[in-house]
Protein backbone atom coordinates (compact mmCIF):
# COMPACT_ATOMS: atom_id res chain seq x y z
CA UNK A 1 0.00 0.00 0.00
CA UNK A 2 1.47 3.62 -0.96
CA UNK A 3 0.33 6.58 -1.31
CA UNK A 4 1.35 9.59 -3.86
CA UNK A 5 0.75 13.08 -4.10
CA UNK A 6 2.27 16.76 -4.03
CA UNK A 7 2.84 18.16 -0.32
CA UNK A 8 0.66 20.34 1.38
CA UNK A 9 3.07 22.24 3.75
CA UNK A 10 1.88 23.49 7.36
CA UNK A 11 3.69 24.54 10.18
CA UNK A 12 4.19 23.45 13.59
CA UNK A 13 1.02 22.70 16.41
CA UNK A 14 -1.65 23.05 13.99
CA UNK A 15 -4.48 22.33 16.00
CA UNK A 16 -7.64 20.76 15.64
CA UNK A 17 -9.84 24.19 15.53
CA UNK A 18 -7.58 25.23 12.75
CA UNK A 19 -8.18 21.68 10.96
CA UNK A 20 -12.04 21.97 11.35
CA UNK A 21 -13.49 24.79 13.57
CA UNK A 22 -16.17 24.19 15.85
CA UNK A 23 -18.59 25.98 13.89
CA UNK A 24 -18.88 23.17 11.32
CA UNK A 25 -19.25 20.57 13.65
CA UNK A 26 -22.67 19.97 13.65
CA UNK A 27 -22.30 17.58 11.14
CA UNK A 28 -20.00 14.91 11.22
CA UNK A 29 -20.06 14.61 7.09
CA UNK A 30 -16.55 13.68 5.46
CA UNK A 31 -17.26 15.89 2.08
CA UNK A 32 -19.30 18.68 4.15
CA UNK A 33 -16.34 19.11 7.00
CA UNK A 34 -13.80 18.84 3.96
CA UNK A 35 -15.24 22.34 2.45
CA UNK A 36 -13.63 23.75 5.82
CA UNK A 37 -10.51 22.35 5.94
CA UNK A 38 -7.76 24.79 7.46
CA UNK A 39 -10.57 27.34 6.30
CA UNK A 40 -9.12 30.20 9.36
CA UNK A 41 -5.52 29.41 8.24
CA UNK A 42 -5.80 29.63 4.74
CA UNK A 43 -9.68 29.29 3.16
CA UNK A 44 -8.00 28.66 -0.71
CA UNK A 45 -5.95 25.57 0.24
CA UNK A 46 -9.15 23.70 -0.68
CA UNK A 47 -8.81 24.46 -4.19
CA UNK A 48 -5.58 23.61 -3.83
CA UNK A 49 -5.80 19.93 -2.65
CA UNK A 50 -5.83 17.42 -5.77
CA UNK A 51 -6.91 13.85 -4.89
CA UNK A 52 -4.05 11.78 -3.04
CA UNK A 53 -2.11 14.97 -1.39
CA UNK A 54 0.43 14.97 1.74
CA UNK A 55 0.31 16.85 4.24
CA UNK A 56 3.24 17.47 5.60
CA UNK A 57 3.30 19.62 9.04
CA UNK A 58 6.05 20.09 11.92
CA UNK A 59 5.65 19.44 15.68
CA UNK A 60 2.38 17.92 17.52
CA UNK A 61 0.21 18.37 14.53
CA UNK A 62 -3.30 17.96 15.72
CA UNK A 63 -3.05 19.12 19.06
CA UNK A 64 -5.88 20.65 20.77
CA UNK A 65 -9.55 19.11 20.67
CA UNK A 66 -10.60 15.45 20.72
CA UNK A 67 -13.10 16.12 17.52
CA UNK A 68 -12.63 12.80 14.97
CA UNK A 69 -14.01 15.56 12.93
CA UNK A 70 -10.73 16.51 12.23
CA UNK A 71 -9.11 13.65 10.81
CA UNK A 72 -12.57 12.85 9.23
CA UNK A 73 -12.10 16.33 7.10
CA UNK A 74 -8.14 16.02 6.05
CA UNK A 75 -9.49 12.40 4.57
CA UNK A 76 -12.49 13.94 3.06
CA UNK A 77 -10.75 16.75 1.27
CA UNK A 78 -8.64 14.08 -0.66
CA UNK A 79 -5.57 13.63 1.54
CA UNK A 80 -4.16 10.15 1.55
CA UNK A 81 -1.58 10.64 4.14
CA UNK A 82 -0.47 13.33 6.69
CA UNK A 83 3.76 13.00 7.85
CA UNK A 84 4.62 15.37 10.59
CA UNK A 85 7.56 15.34 13.20
CA UNK A 86 5.06 14.23 15.83
CA UNK A 87 1.50 14.19 16.71
CA UNK A 88 -0.67 14.95 19.58
CA UNK A 89 -1.87 11.89 21.34
CA UNK A 90 -5.57 12.26 20.62
CA UNK A 91 -5.36 13.37 17.16
CA UNK A 92 -2.72 10.37 16.41
CA UNK A 93 -5.33 7.66 17.97
CA UNK A 94 -7.76 8.88 15.73
CA UNK A 95 -6.45 9.16 12.60
CA UNK A 96 -5.59 4.88 13.23
CA UNK A 97 -9.02 4.67 14.33
CA UNK A 98 -10.81 6.16 11.48
CA UNK A 99 -8.27 4.71 9.03
CA UNK A 100 -6.13 7.62 7.80
CA UNK A 101 -2.52 6.95 7.57
CA UNK A 102 -0.41 9.38 9.38
CA UNK A 103 3.57 8.60 9.93
CA UNK A 104 6.22 10.32 11.84
CA UNK A 105 9.42 11.46 10.05
CA UNK A 106 11.17 14.41 11.22
CA UNK A 107 13.61 14.56 8.24
CA UNK A 108 10.80 14.51 5.96
CA UNK A 109 9.32 17.19 8.04
CA UNK A 110 11.95 19.04 7.61
CA UNK A 111 13.43 18.35 3.93
CA UNK A 112 9.85 18.72 2.22
CA UNK A 113 8.52 21.83 0.56
CA UNK A 114 5.22 22.37 -0.66
CA UNK A 115 4.43 21.09 -3.56
CA UNK A 116 7.31 18.65 -4.26
CA UNK A 117 6.21 14.99 -5.06
CA UNK A 118 6.12 12.79 -2.35
CA UNK A 119 5.61 8.64 -2.49
CA UNK A 120 4.78 7.23 0.73
CA UNK A 121 5.51 3.30 1.66
CA UNK A 122 3.38 1.97 4.15
CA UNK A 123 4.78 -1.51 4.33
CA UNK A 124 8.18 -0.05 4.67
CA UNK A 125 7.72 3.30 6.31
CA UNK A 126 9.70 4.86 3.73
CA UNK A 127 9.02 8.75 2.24
CA UNK A 128 10.39 9.46 -1.51
CA UNK A 129 11.07 12.75 -2.34
CA UNK A 130 10.05 12.67 -6.17
CA UNK A 131 11.13 15.98 -6.57
CA UNK A 132 13.77 16.19 -4.67
CA UNK A 133 15.11 12.60 -5.53
CA UNK A 134 15.92 11.68 -1.60
CA UNK A 135 14.30 9.25 0.55
CA UNK A 136 13.34 9.53 4.24
CA UNK A 137 12.47 6.82 6.92
CA UNK A 138 9.42 7.50 8.91
CA UNK A 139 9.01 5.98 12.10
CA UNK A 140 7.52 2.54 12.33
CA UNK A 141 4.38 1.75 13.69
CA UNK A 142 3.72 -0.33 17.28
CA UNK A 143 2.57 -3.64 16.76
CA UNK A 144 -0.61 -2.88 18.34
CA UNK A 145 -1.15 -0.30 15.99
CA UNK A 146 -0.27 -2.49 13.25
CA UNK A 147 -3.02 -5.15 13.94
CA UNK A 148 -5.14 -1.90 14.32
CA UNK A 149 -4.28 -1.04 10.33
CA UNK A 150 -4.71 -4.56 9.13
CA UNK A 151 -8.37 -4.79 10.26
CA UNK A 152 -9.19 -1.41 8.90
CA UNK A 153 -9.67 0.72 12.06
CA UNK A 154 -10.65 -0.18 15.62
CA UNK A 155 -13.77 -0.98 14.56
CA UNK A 156 -13.05 -3.67 12.13
CA UNK A 157 -10.62 -4.81 15.29
CA UNK A 158 -13.17 -4.88 17.76
CA UNK A 159 -15.12 -6.40 15.37
CA UNK A 160 -12.06 -9.39 15.19
CA UNK A 161 -12.71 -9.19 19.08
CA UNK A 162 -11.63 -12.86 20.54
CA UNK A 163 -8.40 -13.02 21.43
CA UNK A 164 -7.35 -9.71 21.72
CA UNK A 165 -6.04 -9.73 25.29
CA UNK A 166 -3.53 -12.14 23.78
CA UNK A 167 -2.01 -10.11 21.32
CA UNK A 168 -1.25 -6.87 23.53
CA UNK B 1 11.77 0.40 38.69
CA UNK B 2 8.23 1.47 41.08
CA UNK B 3 5.56 2.79 39.12
CA UNK B 4 3.49 6.48 39.30
CA UNK B 5 0.05 6.78 40.38
CA UNK B 6 -0.95 6.38 36.67
CA UNK B 7 0.92 3.63 36.09
CA UNK B 8 -0.48 1.73 39.09
CA UNK B 9 -3.87 2.98 38.23
CA UNK B 10 -3.74 1.24 34.63
CA UNK B 11 -2.18 -1.72 36.33
CA UNK B 12 -4.97 -2.25 38.24
CA UNK B 13 -7.20 -2.11 35.53
CA UNK B 14 -5.11 -4.42 33.53
CA UNK B 15 -5.53 -6.92 36.25
CA UNK B 16 -1.81 -7.36 36.20
CA UNK B 17 1.08 -6.47 39.03
CA UNK B 18 3.20 -4.14 37.23
CA UNK B 19 2.98 -2.44 33.59
CA UNK B 20 5.67 -0.48 32.20
CA UNK B 21 5.93 3.40 30.20
CA UNK B 22 5.88 2.26 26.67
CA UNK B 23 3.73 -0.83 26.69
CA UNK B 24 0.48 -1.42 24.85
CA UNK B 25 -2.72 -2.53 27.47
CA UNK B 26 -6.40 -3.01 27.58
CA UNK B 27 -7.85 -1.91 30.25
CA UNK B 28 -11.28 -1.79 32.27
CA UNK B 29 -13.47 1.74 31.66
CA UNK B 30 -15.36 2.97 35.13
CA UNK B 31 -16.79 5.52 32.69
CA UNK B 32 -17.66 6.31 29.24
CA UNK B 33 -18.19 9.73 28.48
CA UNK B 34 -19.40 11.97 25.27
CA UNK B 35 -20.85 15.19 24.58
CA UNK B 36 -23.38 15.92 21.86
CA UNK B 37 -20.52 16.80 19.44
CA UNK B 38 -18.56 13.72 19.96
CA UNK B 39 -21.61 10.90 20.67
CA UNK B 40 -23.58 11.24 17.29
CA UNK B 41 -20.48 10.13 15.14
CA UNK B 42 -19.51 7.72 18.15
CA UNK B 43 -22.97 6.12 18.07
CA UNK B 44 -22.85 5.33 14.32
CA UNK B 45 -19.69 3.59 14.83
CA UNK B 46 -21.32 1.88 17.84
CA UNK B 47 -24.01 -0.32 15.89
CA UNK B 48 -21.23 -0.84 13.50
CA UNK B 49 -18.92 -2.94 15.81
CA UNK B 50 -21.19 -4.27 18.51
CA UNK B 51 -24.10 -6.49 19.21
CA UNK B 52 -26.18 -3.14 20.01
CA UNK B 53 -26.39 -3.12 23.89
CA UNK B 54 -23.67 -0.70 25.64
CA UNK B 55 -21.27 -2.49 28.08
CA UNK B 56 -23.14 -1.06 31.38
CA UNK B 57 -26.07 1.51 31.54
CA UNK B 58 -24.65 3.44 34.34
CA UNK B 59 -20.80 3.28 33.34
CA UNK B 60 -21.80 5.98 30.50
CA UNK B 61 -22.49 9.78 30.60
CA UNK B 62 -23.81 11.38 28.13
CA UNK B 63 -24.45 15.50 28.09
CA UNK B 64 -25.78 17.51 25.61
CA UNK B 65 -23.67 20.76 26.40
CA UNK B 66 -22.06 22.33 23.42
CA UNK B 67 -24.31 23.44 21.33
CA UNK B 68 -27.18 22.98 24.02
CA UNK B 69 -29.64 24.28 24.57
CA UNK B 70 -30.04 23.69 21.03
CA UNK B 71 -28.26 26.73 18.65
CA UNK B 72 -29.67 25.66 15.55
CA UNK B 73 -31.09 22.77 14.00
CA UNK B 74 -28.34 20.97 12.68
CA UNK B 75 -27.38 20.97 16.73
CA UNK B 76 -30.99 20.07 17.63
CA UNK B 77 -30.69 17.29 14.93
CA UNK B 78 -27.52 16.33 16.84
CA UNK B 79 -29.08 16.33 20.50
CA UNK B 80 -32.04 14.40 19.14
CA UNK B 81 -29.31 11.08 18.01
CA UNK B 82 -27.65 11.14 21.70
CA UNK B 83 -31.02 11.53 23.49
CA UNK B 84 -33.01 8.80 21.30
CA UNK B 85 -29.55 6.79 21.97
CA UNK B 86 -30.08 7.32 25.45
CA UNK B 87 -33.72 6.33 25.97
CA UNK B 88 -33.31 3.26 23.58
CA UNK B 89 -30.10 2.22 25.43
CA UNK B 90 -31.43 2.77 29.30
CA UNK B 91 -28.76 5.35 30.05
CA UNK B 92 -28.58 6.04 33.66
CA UNK B 93 -26.53 9.31 33.27
CA UNK B 94 -28.00 11.02 30.48
CA UNK B 95 -28.73 14.94 31.73
CA UNK B 96 -31.20 16.84 29.77
CA UNK B 97 -31.39 20.54 29.68
CA UNK B 98 -32.79 21.37 33.65
CA UNK B 99 -30.60 18.79 34.87
CA UNK B 100 -27.05 19.38 32.76
CA UNK B 101 -24.05 21.53 33.03
CA UNK B 102 -20.78 21.34 31.28
CA UNK B 103 -19.68 17.40 31.31
CA UNK B 104 -16.23 18.12 33.31
CA UNK B 105 -18.11 20.55 36.00
CA UNK B 106 -20.79 18.04 36.56
CA UNK B 107 -19.15 14.67 36.73
CA UNK B 108 -17.35 15.13 39.69
CA UNK B 109 -20.46 16.75 41.09
CA UNK B 110 -22.60 13.87 40.47
CA UNK B 111 -20.20 11.97 41.78
CA UNK B 112 -19.81 10.02 38.61
CA UNK B 113 -16.04 9.92 39.16
CA UNK B 114 -13.50 9.07 42.32
CA UNK B 115 -9.99 8.12 43.11
CA UNK B 116 -9.03 5.01 41.20
CA UNK B 117 -10.99 5.33 38.08
CA UNK B 118 -10.03 5.11 34.62
CA UNK B 119 -12.24 7.03 32.79
CA UNK B 120 -12.47 7.79 28.91
CA UNK B 121 -14.58 11.15 27.21
CA UNK B 122 -14.71 11.54 23.83
CA UNK B 123 -13.82 15.21 24.52
CA UNK B 124 -10.18 16.53 25.59
CA UNK B 125 -11.17 17.66 28.60
CA UNK B 126 -11.89 14.87 30.29
CA UNK B 127 -8.77 14.91 32.03
CA UNK B 128 -10.35 17.03 34.62
CA UNK B 129 -11.19 14.53 36.80
CA UNK B 130 -7.44 13.77 37.32
CA UNK B 131 -7.94 16.24 40.75
CA UNK B 132 -9.81 13.20 42.32
CA UNK B 133 -6.65 10.79 41.75
CA UNK B 134 -8.71 9.07 38.83
CA UNK B 135 -6.62 8.43 35.52
CA UNK B 136 -8.87 10.00 32.75
CA UNK B 137 -8.30 10.96 29.11
CA UNK B 138 -9.41 12.17 26.14
CA UNK B 139 -10.19 9.89 23.18
CA UNK B 140 -12.34 10.32 20.03
CA UNK B 141 -15.58 9.22 18.96
CA UNK B 142 -14.68 5.89 17.59
CA UNK B 143 -12.99 5.16 20.68
CA UNK B 144 -15.64 6.11 22.99
CA UNK B 145 -18.04 3.94 20.84
CA UNK B 146 -15.48 0.89 21.23
CA UNK B 147 -15.46 1.59 25.52
CA UNK B 148 -19.49 1.80 25.28
CA UNK B 149 -19.27 -1.51 23.44
CA UNK B 150 -16.90 -3.74 25.24
CA UNK B 151 -16.33 -1.57 28.59
CA UNK B 152 -12.34 -1.63 27.56
CA UNK B 153 -9.84 0.81 26.46
CA UNK B 154 -6.62 0.51 24.76
CA UNK B 155 -3.79 2.90 26.21
CA UNK B 156 0.18 3.12 25.58
CA UNK B 157 1.47 3.05 29.84
CA UNK B 158 2.43 6.87 29.59
CA UNK B 159 5.34 8.11 31.46
CA UNK B 160 5.01 11.62 33.91
CA UNK B 161 6.49 14.12 34.43
CA UNK B 162 6.50 15.28 38.34
CA UNK B 163 5.38 18.73 39.51
CA UNK B 164 6.53 19.24 42.76
CA UNK B 165 4.35 22.27 44.65
CA UNK B 166 5.82 24.10 47.61
CA UNK B 167 3.74 27.05 49.80
CA UNK B 168 0.90 29.03 49.38
CA UNK B 169 -0.54 31.27 46.46
CA UNK B 170 -0.76 34.37 47.11
CA UNK B 171 -4.45 36.05 47.49
CA UNK B 172 -5.58 36.80 43.82
CA UNK B 173 -4.02 33.80 42.64
CA UNK B 174 -5.65 30.63 41.38
CA UNK B 175 -5.64 27.03 40.04
CA UNK B 176 -5.74 28.47 36.80
CA UNK B 177 -2.83 30.91 37.02
CA UNK B 178 -0.41 27.91 38.09
CA UNK B 179 -1.71 26.04 34.81
CA UNK B 180 -0.73 28.64 32.67
CA UNK B 181 2.66 29.53 34.32
CA UNK B 182 3.37 26.13 33.96
CA UNK B 183 2.22 25.40 30.32
CA UNK B 184 3.87 28.77 29.90
CA UNK B 185 7.28 26.62 31.08
CA UNK B 186 6.72 23.67 29.32
CA UNK B 187 4.82 24.47 26.34
CA UNK B 188 2.07 23.04 24.53
CA UNK B 189 4.03 19.57 23.80
CA UNK B 190 5.81 20.26 26.74
CA UNK B 191 4.12 16.97 28.35
CA UNK B 192 3.03 15.35 25.11
CA UNK B 193 1.66 11.57 25.97
CA UNK B 194 2.81 11.90 29.24
CA UNK B 195 1.55 12.16 32.34
CA UNK B 196 1.55 15.22 34.23
CA UNK B 197 1.80 13.79 38.08
CA UNK B 198 0.91 16.77 40.46
CA UNK B 199 2.52 16.68 44.46
CA UNK B 200 4.55 18.22 47.35
CA UNK B 201 3.61 20.44 50.69
CA UNK B 202 1.25 22.83 48.56
CA UNK B 203 -1.30 20.74 47.47
CA UNK B 204 -2.73 21.16 50.50
CA UNK B 205 -3.18 24.44 49.52
CA UNK B 206 -5.19 24.15 46.66
CA UNK B 207 -9.01 23.92 46.65
CA UNK B 208 -10.44 21.23 45.03
CA UNK B 209 -11.70 23.67 42.23
CA UNK B 210 -8.17 24.67 41.43
CA UNK B 211 -7.11 21.14 41.44
CA UNK B 212 -9.94 20.49 38.79
CA UNK B 213 -8.83 23.63 36.96
CA UNK B 214 -5.68 22.41 36.93
CA UNK B 215 -6.10 19.00 35.77
CA UNK B 216 -8.61 20.35 32.94
CA UNK B 217 -5.75 22.58 31.15
CA UNK B 218 -2.97 19.31 31.23
CA UNK B 219 -4.15 18.92 27.61
CA UNK B 220 -3.16 21.87 27.07
CA UNK B 221 0.48 21.18 27.93
CA UNK B 222 -0.20 18.15 25.58
CA UNK B 223 -0.36 15.92 28.48
CA UNK B 224 -2.20 12.44 28.30
CA UNK B 225 -3.79 13.08 32.06
CA UNK B 226 -3.35 15.56 35.02
CA UNK B 227 -3.14 13.59 38.31
CA UNK B 228 -3.10 15.01 42.25
CA UNK B 229 -2.42 12.59 45.13
CA UNK B 230 -5.76 12.13 47.60
CA UNK B 231 -5.54 13.92 50.84
CA UNK B 232 -7.99 15.03 53.08
CA UNK B 233 -9.43 17.30 50.60
CA UNK B 234 -10.12 15.06 47.96
CA UNK B 235 -12.13 12.37 50.45
CA UNK B 236 -14.00 15.30 51.67
CA UNK B 237 -15.29 16.07 47.93
CA UNK B 238 -15.78 12.39 47.83
CA UNK B 239 -18.12 11.65 50.32
CA UNK B 240 -19.88 14.74 50.06
CA UNK B 241 -20.49 13.94 46.29
CA UNK B 242 -20.46 10.45 45.80
CA UNK B 243 -22.30 6.93 47.08
CA UNK B 244 -19.21 4.94 45.57
CA UNK B 245 -16.10 3.52 46.92
CA UNK B 246 -12.86 5.06 46.31
CA UNK B 247 -9.15 3.30 45.59
CA UNK B 248 -6.36 5.04 46.48
CA UNK B 249 -3.04 4.93 44.80
CA UNK B 250 0.32 7.00 46.01
CA UNK B 251 3.48 6.47 43.57
CA UNK B 252 6.16 4.25 44.74
CA UNK B 253 9.08 5.72 46.11
CA UNK B 254 11.50 4.68 43.36
CA UNK B 255 8.91 5.66 40.86
CA UNK B 256 10.99 7.25 37.73
CA UNK B 257 9.93 10.09 36.37
CA UNK B 258 11.31 11.73 33.10
CA UNK B 259 11.32 15.22 34.60
CA UNK B 260 10.68 16.88 37.86
CA UNK B 261 9.38 20.58 37.78
CA UNK B 262 9.48 22.61 41.22
CA UNK B 263 6.90 25.17 42.17
CA UNK B 264 6.77 27.38 44.51
CA UNK B 265 3.46 29.11 44.92
CA UNK B 266 4.33 32.03 46.49
CA UNK B 267 5.85 33.47 43.54
CA UNK B 268 3.26 32.74 41.15
CA UNK B 269 1.29 36.23 39.82
CA UNK B 270 -1.98 36.00 37.92
CA UNK B 271 -0.58 35.04 34.27
CA UNK B 272 -2.35 35.88 30.61
CA UNK B 273 -1.98 33.87 27.93
CA UNK B 274 -2.06 35.87 24.80
CA UNK B 275 -3.05 34.57 21.59
CA UNK B 276 -3.01 32.36 19.67
CA UNK B 277 -1.55 29.95 21.98
CA UNK B 278 -1.93 28.68 25.89
CA UNK B 279 1.98 28.66 26.27
CA UNK B 280 2.28 32.55 25.14
CA UNK B 281 1.80 33.30 28.73
CA UNK B 282 3.00 36.77 30.65
CA UNK B 283 2.75 37.88 34.48
CA UNK B 284 0.12 40.45 34.61
CA UNK B 285 2.73 42.58 35.51
CA UNK B 286 4.45 42.38 32.46
CA UNK B 287 1.58 41.97 30.07
CA UNK B 288 0.23 44.73 27.88
CA UNK B 289 -2.92 46.77 29.22
CA UNK B 290 -4.78 45.67 25.56
CA UNK B 291 -7.95 47.06 25.13
CA UNK B 292 -11.43 44.53 25.28
CA UNK B 293 -15.21 43.62 24.10
CA UNK B 294 -15.87 40.93 25.91
CA UNK B 295 -15.08 38.92 28.69
CA UNK B 296 -16.15 35.34 29.42
CA UNK B 297 -15.81 33.74 33.24
CA UNK B 298 -17.19 30.19 32.69
CA UNK B 299 -16.19 27.09 30.97
CA UNK B 300 -15.01 23.66 31.98
CA UNK B 301 -12.00 25.26 33.49
CA UNK B 302 -13.53 28.03 35.79
CA UNK B 303 -17.02 27.66 35.69
CA UNK B 304 -17.64 26.13 39.59
CA UNK B 305 -17.98 28.12 42.78
CA UNK B 306 -14.77 29.66 43.63
CA UNK B 307 -14.75 30.97 40.18
CA UNK B 308 -18.35 32.34 40.47
CA UNK B 309 -17.08 33.65 44.32
CA UNK B 310 -13.82 35.25 43.05
CA UNK B 311 -15.72 36.99 40.11
CA UNK B 312 -18.09 38.54 42.50
CA UNK B 313 -15.50 39.51 44.96
CA UNK B 314 -14.34 41.42 42.03
CA UNK B 315 -17.75 43.06 40.45
CA UNK B 316 -19.60 43.10 44.40
CA UNK B 317 -20.37 47.44 43.92
CA UNK B 318 -18.87 48.06 40.39
CA UNK B 319 -19.74 48.29 37.17
CA UNK B 320 -18.21 46.87 34.27
CA UNK B 321 -17.01 49.32 31.87
CA UNK B 322 -19.22 50.44 29.48
CA UNK B 323 -19.09 48.24 26.14
CA UNK B 324 -17.56 45.50 27.50
CA UNK B 325 -19.85 42.63 27.29
CA UNK B 326 -19.75 40.72 30.37
CA UNK B 327 -20.72 37.21 30.03
CA UNK B 328 -21.10 34.85 33.43
CA UNK B 329 -21.87 31.51 32.77
CA UNK B 330 -21.84 29.01 35.91
CA UNK B 331 -20.65 25.36 35.02
CA UNK B 332 -23.86 23.45 36.37
CA UNK B 333 -27.04 23.74 37.25
CA UNK B 334 -25.80 23.24 41.06
CA UNK B 335 -23.23 26.07 40.74
CA UNK B 336 -26.37 28.64 39.01
CA UNK B 337 -28.30 27.98 42.14
CA UNK B 338 -25.58 28.22 44.89
CA UNK B 339 -24.49 31.56 43.11
CA UNK B 340 -28.07 32.55 43.11
CA UNK B 341 -28.42 31.77 47.23
CA UNK B 342 -24.93 33.44 47.88
CA UNK B 343 -26.18 36.47 46.10
CA UNK B 344 -23.59 36.38 43.15
CA UNK B 345 -25.83 36.77 40.51
CA UNK B 346 -27.69 39.60 41.91
CA UNK B 347 -23.94 41.26 41.85
CA UNK B 348 -23.39 40.10 38.39
CA UNK B 349 -26.44 41.43 36.89
CA UNK B 350 -25.64 45.01 39.27
CA UNK B 351 -22.53 45.39 37.80
CA UNK B 352 -23.77 45.27 34.34
CA UNK B 353 -22.53 41.50 34.03
CA UNK B 354 -25.37 38.91 31.76
CA UNK B 355 -25.74 35.56 33.62
CA UNK B 356 -26.36 32.40 31.17
CA UNK B 357 -27.90 28.77 31.84
CA UNK B 358 -25.09 26.37 31.70
CA UNK B 359 -23.07 25.54 28.31
CA UNK B 360 -20.11 25.36 26.28
CA UNK B 361 -21.36 28.12 24.33
CA UNK B 362 -18.38 31.29 23.84
CA UNK B 363 -15.57 28.32 25.13
CA UNK B 364 -15.28 27.09 21.30
CA UNK B 365 -17.18 29.97 19.21
CA UNK B 366 -20.41 27.85 19.35
CA UNK B 367 -23.24 30.47 20.44
CA UNK B 368 -23.64 32.89 23.29
CA UNK B 369 -20.86 35.44 23.02
CA UNK B 370 -19.49 34.95 19.44
CA UNK B 371 -16.56 37.60 18.86
CA UNK B 372 -16.49 39.94 15.46
CA UNK B 373 -13.73 41.14 13.13
CA UNK B 374 -10.90 42.06 15.47
CA UNK B 375 -12.41 41.89 18.64
CA UNK B 376 -10.59 40.96 22.06
CA UNK B 377 -11.84 38.79 24.91
CA UNK B 378 -10.67 38.30 27.83
CA UNK B 379 -11.70 34.70 29.04
CA UNK B 380 -11.58 31.80 31.95
CA UNK B 381 -11.50 29.13 29.02
CA UNK B 382 -8.96 27.42 28.37
CA UNK B 383 -7.84 27.75 24.27
CA UNK B 384 -7.29 30.48 22.50
CA UNK B 385 -6.55 29.08 19.02
CA UNK B 386 -7.34 31.23 15.79
CA UNK B 387 -10.65 31.37 15.80
CA UNK B 388 -11.56 29.66 18.52
CA UNK B 389 -14.49 32.08 20.02
CA UNK B 390 -15.42 33.23 16.31
CA UNK B 391 -13.69 35.53 13.48
CA UNK B 392 -10.30 34.30 12.78
CA UNK B 393 -8.93 38.00 12.98
CA UNK B 394 -10.34 37.80 17.01
CA UNK B 395 -8.17 37.30 20.01
CA UNK B 396 -8.44 35.13 23.07
CA UNK B 397 -6.82 35.85 26.40
CA UNK B 398 -6.93 33.69 28.85
CA UNK B 399 -6.90 33.89 32.38
CA UNK B 400 -8.64 33.51 35.66
CA UNK B 401 -11.87 34.46 37.06
CA UNK B 402 -9.78 37.65 39.01
CA UNK B 403 -8.44 38.81 36.19
CA UNK B 404 -11.57 38.71 33.93
CA UNK B 405 -13.67 40.50 35.99
CA UNK B 406 -10.99 43.28 36.56
CA UNK B 407 -10.73 43.18 32.53
CA UNK B 408 -14.16 43.95 32.47
CA UNK B 409 -14.48 46.76 35.33
CA UNK B 410 -11.52 48.54 33.59
CA UNK B 411 -12.23 47.37 30.01
CA UNK B 412 -8.79 46.58 29.18
CA UNK B 413 -5.94 43.48 30.70
CA UNK B 414 -6.49 44.18 33.77
CA UNK B 415 -5.02 42.92 37.39
CA UNK B 416 -6.72 42.62 40.31
CA UNK B 417 -5.20 44.68 42.33
CA UNK B 418 -6.01 47.69 40.15
CA UNK B 419 -9.21 46.98 41.08
CA UNK B 420 -9.20 46.51 44.32
CA UNK B 421 -7.34 50.00 45.14
CA UNK B 422 -10.04 51.91 43.06
S1 LIG C 1 -16.32 24.39 28.13
FE1 LIG C 1 -15.05 24.56 26.30
S2 LIG C 1 -13.29 23.27 26.63
FE2 LIG C 1 -14.83 22.73 28.16
S3 LIG C 1 -15.93 20.99 27.29
FE3 LIG C 1 -17.01 22.84 26.70
S4 LIG C 1 -16.16 23.45 24.71
FE4 LIG C 1 -14.77 21.98 25.62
Amino acid sequence: MDAKGKAIKLGDNIDTDLIIAARYLSTADPYELAKHFMEDYDDTIVNKISQGDIVVAGKNFGCGSSREHAPIAIKGAGISCVIAENYARIFYRNSFNIGLPIIESKEASERIMDGDRIRVNFNTGEIENLTKNETYKGEAYPEFIQNIIKNGGLVGYVKEGGNRENEI
Amino acid sequence: MGMTMTQKILAAHTGREYVKAGEFVEASLDMVLANDITAPPGIKEFYNMSSGKVFHKDKIALVPDHFAPNKDIQSAQQCKIMREFAYDQQITNYFEIGEMGIEHVILPEKGLVVAGDVVIGADSHTCTYGALGAFSTGVGSTDMACGMATGKGWFKIPSAIRINLVEKPSKWVTGKDVILHLIGIIGVDGARYKSMEFCGSGVKNLSMDDRFTICNMAIEAGAKNGIFPVDNRTRDYMKEHSIRDWVEHTPDSDAFYDEIIHIDLSTIRPTVSFPHSPDNTYSIDEAEKISINQVIIGSCTNGRMDDMRMAARILKGRRVFKGVRTIIIPGSQKVYLQAVEEGLIKIFIEAGAIISTPTCGPCLGGHMGILAEGERAVSTTNRNFIGRMGHKSSEVYLASPAVAAASAVMGRLAGPEEVEVM
